[in-house]
């Protein structure tokens, strides 16, 4: 950081000194070196500000893809978030995406990956190597690929209910019965790895002085890590909180390839409510609506992060 | 998973005692710490690594069903069946043209963008990175049925081109700000007497910057490229000819056809499939954290 703004402070206070081969005036100084910045820009502008834009109109209209909207959109005001509000299929969308965000995220991958990280600095390095390799692999993975281990491995004839058979419990079909404990476990498995890496790097940076010095004082292992190393991490805490907490909101095709949000609505999160309001009954306008919402919540914990990050990341 | 969680406290319990004698050598506490630990892993590990073994054996199992089970004999005919243009080499193709595509536009677009983010100083600099970092954010699941409804108005549905310039533009944010803060680590020095020989940005950015900061550009070229190799909603809404979609698609539509009968031909085929983001991330090895820091807020 300090290098990059070195040159800065040394044009200013010699301007004109032949630093950089420009003479120009200011503005155009300015339009000059933002040119490469043009096509990320243009980019940006095009196909990510467009469409959020254009789903702040679509979401007020009756747009369909078959039926009365389909030959000719009107503008039908805040109908489609009164309909929404008024839903019952809507709110239980909502519940259950808190719920999945709440099992999978806040409690399963962060909780396991503070776990992983905190064993491995004291497990030896073939046993961490080896858990590393295991945890990481099933985050690669495709999303896809991951879902259909998933489907196969909590299957009526599956894995899971051979293990349950082998020690004497009843077999069951978990993707009927549970099944947004099992998207959320599948979830679980497969995004633990980030609050693994987040917090391996986090933990590297605690100093082991300021720990012996805690456990200098007598203090225990559990009270060490609530007082001392705790503390010292909550930020890198907070951030992973609020990354998997987004990346979680937007899960979309493990869970539509798992149970398709089924059976019946059991396990239908937002994103699949909203995908199959647009697509499955043709309402654009009703499905951009909901997922006007999501962005908005999603818009929320994202400014959330941005005031986490530490100032020089934003320099 | 909550036993998991809570294992970790298990092997504090023994070691208390001597806790209050801080002797730095390994004492037998703390090997107790570290055969308990060991011993968490690997349980870990181990129900971690179920789907992942099922994957592998039923690949080879021409007689695969849901449940483990090591094949008897072993064979490769689920791979030789999956082994044709339609089913497995056209998806791959696709695949590579998507996202080997969507990484280079958003490779080029994120070098150059990061060039004057991480060089100049300007009043616009700050409000401009906190929109980028902003951006990462944003679910862009919740943006793809305005994405679909404009691409239909466009006429942009089912054009390999509109799908990699979408992918490319919503990992944008991310690889530029990568990108930024590993630029940032490049010392200025020698672009300062390049500038002086009146060498132009662009030519600065490409023979000084850019090789300088190998490491950090193959981070973020992999990651972009895994992440788009495993998308799977946005080629799912934009892309409809069958001839056209990637693999990530077509595993989907080969398993809700075929699904029920051809498990160890799934497997494989998923197997082929991850095979390359593997191999990636292999190669990553060990830089594979550094991203990591980044994002984490934490200082690399």
């Amino acid at each position: 950081m300090t290098a990059a703004t070195a040159p800065e402070a040394a044009a200013a206070s010699t301007p004109g000194e032949g630093r950089e081969p420009d003479r120009q005036a200011p503005t155009s100084r300015t339009v000059r070196r933002g040119l490469p910045l043009v096509p990320a820009v243009v980019l940006l502008l095009a196909f990510m500000a467009g469409p959020i834009v254009y789903s702040l109109y679509l979401a007020f209209t009756n747009r369909a893809l078959r039926g009365e909207g389909a030959s000719e959109t009107s503008f039908v005001g805040f109908d489609n978030f009164t309909q929404a509000f008024a839903s019952a299929d809507f709110w239980n969308a909502v519940g259950l995406t808190l719920l999945f965000t709440l099992v999978s995220a806040i409690i399963g991958q962060n909780l396991l990956g503070m776990a992983l990280a905190l064993l491995m600095r004291k497990a030896n390095k073939l046993v961490t190597a080896l858990t590393g390799a295991v945890v990481i692999g099933a985050w690669i993975l495709p999303e896809v690929v991951a879902a259909y281990l998933w489907y196969t491995f909590l299957g009526d004839e599956g894995s899971l209910n051979q293990v349950f058979t082998a020690i004497g419990l009843p077999p069951q079909d978990w993707l009927f019965s549970v099944p947004i404990l099992a998207v959320s476990f599948a979830n679980i498995w497969r995004g633990v790895a980030f609050s693994m890496l987040i917090y391996t790097a986090a933990l590297a940076q605690v100093s082991p002085e300021v720990e012996e010095a805690a456990t200098m004082d007598g203090a225990g292992r559990i009270r060490k890590f609530v007082s001392v190393t705790l503390p010292i991490i909550r930020r890198s805490v907070a951030t992973n909180l609020m990354l998997i907490t987004l990346q979680t909101l937007s899960v979309f095709g493990l869970i539509f390839i798992m149970t398709a949000g089924g059976p019946g609505t059991s396990s239908q999160t937002l994103p699949l409510y909203m995908y199959e309001q647009a697509f499955s009954y043709g309402q654009l306008g009703y499905g951009t609506a909901v997922a006007l919402l999501l962005l908005l919540i999603g818009g929320l914990a994202s400014l959330a992060y941005l005031k986490m990050l530490p100032e020089e990341e934003k320099s | 998973m909550t036993a998991a969680a809570t294992s970790e406290r298990a092997p504090s319990q023994p070691a208390r005692t001597t806790e209050l004698h801080p002797d730095r050598g390994p004492g037998a506490a703390q090997r107790v710490v570290t055969v308990l630990s060991n011993i968490a892993l690997l349980v870990i590990s181990a129900l971690f690594a179920i789907p992942l073994l099922w994957v592998v054996l039923a690949a080879l199992d021409p007689e695969a069903s849901l449940a483990v089970k090591v094949p008897s004999p072993p064979s490769l005919a689920n791979f030789s069946a999956i082994a044709t243009m339609e089913t497995t080499f056209r998806p791959l193709l696709n695949s590579l043209i998507l996202c080997g595509g969507g990484t280079v536009v958003t490779m080029v677009c994120s070098a150059l963008a990061a060039y004057p983010l991480s060089r100049y100083r300007s009043r616009f600099k700050r409000p401009f990175l906190l929109t980028i970092i902003f951006a990462t954010g944003l679910p862009i699941t919740a943006v793809m049925i305005p994405v679909y409804a404009l691409f239909v108005q466009v006429n942009l549905i089912d054009s390999m081109g509109g799908a990699i310039l979408f992918l490319a533009a919503s990992s944008l944010p991310y690889a530029m700000f990568l990108t930024k803060t590993f630029m940032d680590g490049v010392p200025i020095e020698l672009e300062e007497s390049a500038w002086t020989e009146g060498a132009t940005m662009l030519r600065t950015l490409w023979s000084i910057v850019l090789p300088l900061m190998r490491p950090g550009i193959a981070v973020v070229t992999i990651f972009t490229f895994v992440t788009m190799w495993g998308n799977f909603f946005v080629p799912f809404m934009l892309l409809l000819s069958p001839e056209k979609l990637p693999a990530a698609v077509s595993l989907y539509t080969f398993s809700s056809q075929y699904g029920q009968i051809a498990y160890g031909q799934l497997a494989a085929f998923s197997l082929v499939y991850s095979l390359p983001v593997v191999a990636l991330y292999l190669a990553l090895g060990r830089r594979l954290g550094s991203g990591f820091a980044i994002t984490g807020g934490v200082k690399g």
